[in-house]
């Protein structure tokens, strides 16, 4: 920290420097920087932040740069009625807002949606900017090249009243992906992958950039859903340097810069790239051409591999505290050593969160489960009011009914439970979201991570499914 | 916040990985106001389960401890403050560890809860030590970023910043408000430098 404090502006620098020194109103000597904040987003799990302010009795200091979006806890059925505990937390968002003159987009909004979906499609997510939410996948903005991380209710308090925040520079790590991706993996894979290599505390105490000619041929949405997943592998944050694709998805969007204005930024945003010859703390290479369609066995993200692995044996793992955890995840999850992972029975699949719920991961899972029948049942809920009437344009949604899946309103879901959308104690789901942490989808649930793609194969089969042995047979 | 110099306290033991924060509370508790206590959710799920070693929070011995050691990544996942109001709640004011969660040891400090960093030898070392397991209390020191039982001490890391943060029981809101100048100088060349910057207001619905 000190050595780049102190480093002179010919110096190359980092993407992630860049956005950070055009932040910082004061360093402080023990390396402490003083940041402004360019958008905070807030969501009904605010509300311990909102009461902080109250005991001090102040005001939120910039609602022109502050959000409010209902998603954690919104219903994504029977909206005309909803349950008392439920109702609370919406008009307890709805009340705060309006009292701090904070732009909500609110349960009957058509721009409401889950926040890291429907920030970015309004525009609201720009190339440099400092984002921060009290939300940890608030990493999926970096997609964008901004500078975006998940905060606890202190720091949101903090925000709120200053617009800014007390941060240490993080170590920087690059992660270069070069090659094609191969058929059936997508952007999923390659998060799945990096988290398995470097572990679900791999990357704590760095910012992640990733680069190389994988990243580059990625749409936004897959940029989202690899940024989104950082924090899984331990970052701060990942973030990817704006480009063309960039620069064509934010032209128009409500809240972006319009005509010259837009123009003059894009002009501005070009420069927000690594320098050649900036140094990285760390470097990791993969190989896109070596990824095969990679999910989660265990319970915790790390827990990954290839559908045509089979599970681990702690009996052959030296490492004590490894074995015990792997011991306890198969026993948690229902699972023998050695069981092949296509092998595996499910009981329902859920395509949904801020990780998979965009209309090209809707795209990806409507066109296996086009045509046919699923034999298990299942919930998709897309990411956005906006997603989902984009699919019902695209015929979508009558592809997942068609297939016995429940197509329902937007938020957060069966990612977290808090609406209500739970996985029953027992059963197993393959799921599209980001954690498959013990009791994630509900008390006792057992989750699998993997692609929309994967999902839809699974539902398909009742069972973990090799979507490319499904694609050759099924696929137009 | 309160300061925190040294603690003597006993210490629970919980010899597991990657305890992520949606263990240390369940997402459906979060609705309730602070005011309320979370004390009672801390690790609500693992405890159901009789084989769980969090079951010790339950034991007798452990009763009153302030002090958790537990193994690597210990408060990954969700940002929820409200896992580490669950563990002030239930009295804690430290958890030892050889890593954490980013946001939740930055969490952590700022309700006065010290994360000590010591290496995976280190912790398993403390989570098989007998005496420990008994309910002997440990002492922590702070200023000296020292653990200490029986005979052992054992050397922790942690943040200078948070460190000095949790000897003054410093709040961060009162420090910035005292820099309002540099603040507005900041907004003043920011507007200049960055025109492109705040959200367009213009055709927004």
């Amino acid at each position: 920290m000190t050595e780049r404090a102190g480093s002179l502006s010919s110096r190359p620098k980092t993407l992630i420097d860049k956005i950070w020194d055009a932040h910082v109103i004061v360093d402080r000597e023990d390396g402490q920087s003083l940041l402004w904040v360019d958008r905070h987003l807030l969501h009904e799990g605010s509300f311990h932040a909102f009461d902080q302010l109250a005991r001090r009795q102040a005001r939120l200091h910039r609602p022109d740069l502050t959000f409010g979006i209902a998603d954690h806890y919104v219903p994504t059925r029977n909206r005309d009625t909803l349950a008392p505990e439920i109702k609370r937390m919406v008009d307890q968002l709805s009340d705060h807002c309006a009292s701090h003159d904070v732009t909500l987009f609110g349960l009957d909004d058509p721009r409401q949606g889950i926040v890291h979906v429907t920030i970015p499609a309004q525009g609201l997510t720009l190339p440099g900017n400092i984002m921060v939410c009290g939300d940890s996948h608030t990493s999926t903005h970096g997609a964008f090249g901004a500078y975006a991380f998940g905060i606890g209710a202190s720091e949101v308090a903090h925000v709120m009243m200053t617009q800014t925040i007390w941060q240490k520079r993080p170590r920087a790590m690059r992660v270069t992906v070069e090659g094609l991706l191969p058929e059936g993996t997508s952007a999923k894979d390659i998060a799945l992958h990096l988290i398995a290599t470097i572990g679900a505390d791999g990357a704590q105490g760095h910012a992640i950039e990733y680069a190389g000619s994988t990243i580059r041929a990625l749409s936004m949405e897959g940029r989202m859903t690899l940024c989104n997943l950082s924090i899984e592998a331990g970052a701060r944050l990942g973030l990817i340097a704006p480009d063309d694709t960039t620069f064509a998805f934010l032209r128009g969007k409500p809240f972006a810069p319009k005509d010259e204005a837009f123009e003059a930024a894009v002009r501005a945003w070009r420069s927000l790239r690594s320098d050649d010859h900036a140094g990285f703390d760390r470097e990791v290479t993969i190989d896109a051409g070596s990824l095969a369609p990679t999910l989660t066995w265990g319970t915790t993200p790390e827990q990954a591999l290839p559908i045509t692995a089979t599970t681990p044996d702690p009996a052959t793992i030296l490492d004590a505290a490894r074995a015990r955890s792997i011991s306890d995840a198969l026993d948690y999850m229902g699972l023998e050593p050695n069981q092949r992972l296509d092998s595996i029975s499910i009981d329902r699949v859920f395509i949904g969160s801020c990780t998979n719920s965009r209309i090209e991961d809707l795209r990806a899972a409507a066109a296996i489960l086009s045509g046919q029948r699923a034999k298990v049942p299942g919930l998709v809920s897309p990411g956005s009011t906006a997603v989902k009437l984009q699919a019902e344009a695209e015929g979508l949604d009558r592809i997942f009914t068609g297939a016995g899946l429940e197509w329902v309103d937007a938020g957060c879901s069966m990612c977290v439970g808090m609406n209500g959308d739970l996985v029953p104690a027992g059963e197993r789901c393959a799921s599209t979201t980001n954690r498959n942490f013990k009791g994630r989808q509900g008390p006792g649930s057992r989750t699998h991570l993997m692609s929309p793609a994967m999902v839809a194969a699974a539902a398909l089969t009742g069972r973990l499914t090799d979507v490319r042995t499904l694609a050759r047979g099924t696929r137009p | 916040m309160t300061p925190l110099i040294v603690l003597e306290a006993g210490a629970c033991p919980l010899p597991l990985d990657n305890v992520d924060t949606d263990q240390l509370i369940p997402a459906r508790f979060m609705k309730r106001p602070r005011s309320d206590g979370y004390g009672q959710f801390l690790l609500h799920d693992l405890r159901q389960d009789a084989a769980n070693p969090a079951c010790a929070l339950d034991q007798d011995r452990f009763k009153g401890c302030q002090i958790l050691i537990a193994g690597r990544n210990f408060g990954c996942g969700s940002s929820r403050e409200a896992a580490v109001y669950a563990l002030a709640d239930f009295g804690f004011r430290c958890v030892i560890a050889s890593s954490f969660g980013d946001i939740f040891a930055s969490n952590a400090v700022k309700n006065g809860v010290l994360p000590a960093l010591v290496s995976p030898e280190q912790a398993e070392v403390l989570l098989a030590h007998q005496g420990i397991a008994q309910g002997e209390p440990l002492h922590v020191v702070l200023p000296d970023q020292q653990i200490r039982f029986g005979n052992h001490s054992v050397d922790f890391s942690i943040d200078p910043v948070w460190k000095t943060q949790l000897l003054n029981g410093w709040d961060d809101i009162d420090m910035t408000v005292s820099y309002a100048s540099e603040i507005a100088r900041f907004n003043q060349s920011d507007a200049i430098a960055r025109p492109w910057a705040h959200p367009s207001r213009s055709a927004a619905q």
